[in-house]
């Protein structure tokens, strides 16, 4: 037992977080609305990022899920804009594609909301058949206004069938893997922004003082840290369960990831708002994309109510 | 990154194992949760039991009885005892995990000698006098005071939140031996036996009902001066040393019991009924216990988190107060779904109907001290703000 960070994994956390900072900056992902930037993407790809878990053989690093949640968590501290989670879990079937967009199979008739779908080379179907392949220009798909300012949705119509491109074995480990990376992210998400409003509240003075050290406000952000702390070590639980074993227990840890992360990068999005005061209200102010991505990326792979219910029925 | 077991954790958990499943048929029927002599005496016959073999003060030293574990074996072996539903430390507390340590830590060698083997045989039980009904959240600014009259210390004043007082046989004491210093720097740590003339022990009766906690007042209470632990007037920081010990196993117990307690609120929700159906049909109820286990699974990694930090480089981390946090928290909203799942079975501190709803209402109520006891969650709070993420300190709280 030691669950702590190897070096590697501090490399990657290092290199992940300088790449975000100098290649992908917030400001940078604001301009062009979240829209996959060529050549940050392809950075993003020489990095890693999406065949990190892809065989060496196969051209991948080679490395596992925990290695990979490392990467996550950096890619969500900083914001990062695209499909991250569906082009990395598919980066083992051979798709051709560059960005990859993804979405479990609507019941018929359902209309179904894709991000990215507008920069993806292939939409993903996941369904218990196993894992499809559909090109997005059949879907004729049509923009959105989005929530979440840097994740672009397009609304498309029936979905067809597609091309299968991995079992249902395939499908079922990579929604395991899609929830446990996805979690990741969140937890990022919860630590970046809990980051900014501390800096926030140390710089900011009213009545002569740093708010900061106002208990209403300081109480206040220690939960936020101690939310994306809880957040960030189960979501690294998850994927090493994912790395060392299977079955219940793997599920139930990822399942419990879920939760937490997402509910730790809501609650800590909301207060961040709050902390900021009127500045929290400002589309300038970041503070907004953190609890907006939280929310998109609680849609992802399963919300938080789905997964508790998922942990409900592991308890006894 | 490794969260399962090593070879060698894995040889100590089957050891373990081994040895409950012998040792678990041999213990006697445990007694009632208010007959307090006989929850001395099982307590202490467990620890005897966990002594000879092998298992008490599992990390400490050899020379005291110890078989100095790694933080990650402590965690297996406290792992161990919770899957097979062994005693938890009971009365043993404060001995084998504050006063003990702290004795190993900062006493002579006489003191040494004289305590530790029988704390670890549980011939002898110790309970806290720290908190005072002045000092509780600002420990610092106690006031029983010890004066010195030759070779002896002459201690007059109130303890309250003493646990196990009622059944101890010394106590760990906190006292005033400079009234003029600043309020860190005058204070002693002795060694009191509850013998001793002058202590009267009263019994605190809690929220929940008759309790472990006590007052205790001290008129004219005479003890050797040899009996102080560290120099005088230097009591602040050795009671803080208590804490260098910590090695992230501190919450253990409160988790699993978190965890059980998950596990029982599920099957009453399955058993009692609701609407048309049982509390288990209810989506809300189940996501409530749902997100409470999560909870729990994550407070459980972060313990594993911590207690790996400690094995790497031998001095806890910074994770305690979030973890201390997060516990009393979350087992709050658990017991609170627990309330919700029994319905109007709440009215009666009884089990109904073969379910075991009186311990859920029970640590319901017991669980109001999480965040209270051990310094208040607004303290924790106060802690992370300022020693972690570096905010300033209101002008009015220092220390």
């Amino acid at each position: 037992m030691d669950f702590q960070l190897t070096p590697l994994q501090e490399e990657l956390r290092d290199t992940t977080r300088k790449l975000c900072a100098g290649r992908l900056p917030v400001a940078s992902s604001r301009a062009a609305e979240g829209r996959v930037d060529a050549a940050a993407w392809r950075d993003l790809t020489d990095a890693g990022v999406f065949g990190l878990r892809v065989p060496e053989e196969a051209g991948g690093l080679g490395l596992g899920t925990t290695d990979a949640a490392v990467v996550f968590e950096e890619l969500g501290r900083g914001l990062v804009p695209g499909p991250l989670v569906w082009t990395h879990i598919s980066a083992g079937w051979d798709l051709g594609a560059d960005v990859v967009a993804g979405v479990e199979r609507p019941a018929p008739g359902a209309p179904l909301i894709v991000e990215h779908l507008g920069d993806a080379g292939v939409l993903v179907v996941l369904d218990d058949a196993g894992v499809w392949a559909v090109e997005p220009a059949a879907l004729d798909p049509r923009p959105l206004r989005p929530f979440d300012p840097l994740t672009p949705v397009w609304q498309v119509g029936a979905v067809p069938q597609g091309t299968r491109v991995a079992s249902a074995e395939a499908a079922a480990r990579a929604r395991l893997d899609g929830a446990a990376l996805t979690a990741a992210l969140l937890a990022g998400l919860a630590g970046g922004v809990c980051e900014l409003t501390v800096a926030y509240a140390k710089q900011r003075h009213q009545f002569g003082r740093p708010v900061g050290s106002f208990q209403a406000v300081k109480h206040a952000l220690a939960d936020m840290v101690v939310r994306a702390e809880v957040a960030r070590v189960q979501a690294l639980a998850a994927a090493a369960h994912l790395d060392e074993s299977s079955g219940s227990d793997a599920a139930r840890a990822v399942s419990a990831a879920k939760v937490v992360a997402s509910d730790a990068a809501y609650a800590n999005g909301k207060v961040a708002i709050q902390l900021h005061g009127g500045m929290g209200m400002t589309w300038e102010v970041d503070a907004h994309l953190y609890l907006k991505r939280a929310r998109v990326l609680d849609e992802a792979f399963g919300n938080g109510d789905a997964h508790a219910e998922l942990v409900a029925a592991r308890v006894g | 990154m490794q969260l399962a077991y090593s070879e060698s954790e894995r040889h100590l958990a089957t050891e373990v194992r081994a040895w409950l499943a012998d040792a678990l048929p041999r213990l006697p029927p445990r007694p009632a949760r208010d007959d307090w002599d006989g929850r001395r005496r099982f307590d202490t016959g467990w620890q005897r039991m966990l002594f000879d073999a092998g298992y008490a003060g599992i990390h400490w030293p050899r020379a005291y009885g110890g078989r100095e574990a790694s933080p990650t074996e402590q965690l297996v072996f406290l792992e161990e005892l919770d899957r097979a539903g062994a005693p938890d430390v009971g009365v043993n507390f404060v001995g084998t995990l504050h006063a003990g340590p702290t004795i190993l830590a900062e006493g002579t060698a006489d003191q040494r000698s004289r305590y530790l083997p029988a704390i670890l045989r549980g011939e002898e039980i110790w309970c806290q006098g720290f908190s005072e009904p002045e000092a509780g959240s600002d420990l610092a600014s106690l006031r029983t005071r010890a004066q010195r009259d030759g070779e002896e210390y002459v201690i007059n004043g109130q303890k309250v939140w003493s646990t196990y007082a009622h059944v101890a046989d010394y106590q760990e004491l906190l006292v005033r031996t400079d009234p003029d210093a600043a309020k860190h720097k005058g204070i002693s740590w002795l060694i009191v036996p509850m013998s001793t003339p002058g202590i009267t022990v009263r019994p605190l009766r809690t929220i929940g009902g008759p309790s472990e906690f006590c007052e205790v007042f001290y008129d004219d209470v005479r003890v050797p001066v040899a009996n102080r632990v560290g120099a005088e007037n230097d009591g602040w920081r050795v009671a803080m040393v208590t804490f260098a010990f910590e090695r992230g196993t501190g919450f253990v117990g409160e988790i699993t019991e978190g965890m059980r307690l998950c596990r029982q609120i599920a099957d009453i929700a399955k058993h009692v009924r609701h609407g048309d159906g049982t509390a288990w049909d209810d989506v809300e109820l189940r996501r409530g216990i749902g997100r409470a286990a999560a909870s729990f699974d994550a407070l459980w990694s972060l313990t594993v988190w911590n207690v790996s930090e400690a094995a790497r480089s031998g001095v806890p981390g910074t994770g305690a107060s979030a973890l201390k946090l997060r516990v009393g928290e979350a087992f709050q909203e658990l017991a609170d779904v627990g309330l919700r799942v029994l319905g109007r079975g709440v009215l009666a501190i009884e089990d109904i109907d073969g379910m075991h709803s009186a311990r859920v209402i029970e640590e319901y109520l017991r669980g109001f001290g999480l965040t209270i006891g051990g310094g208040t969650s607004q303290i924790q709070r106060n802690i992370i703000a300022e020693r972690v993420l570096g905010l300033p300190r209101e002008p009015q709280w220092t220390s």
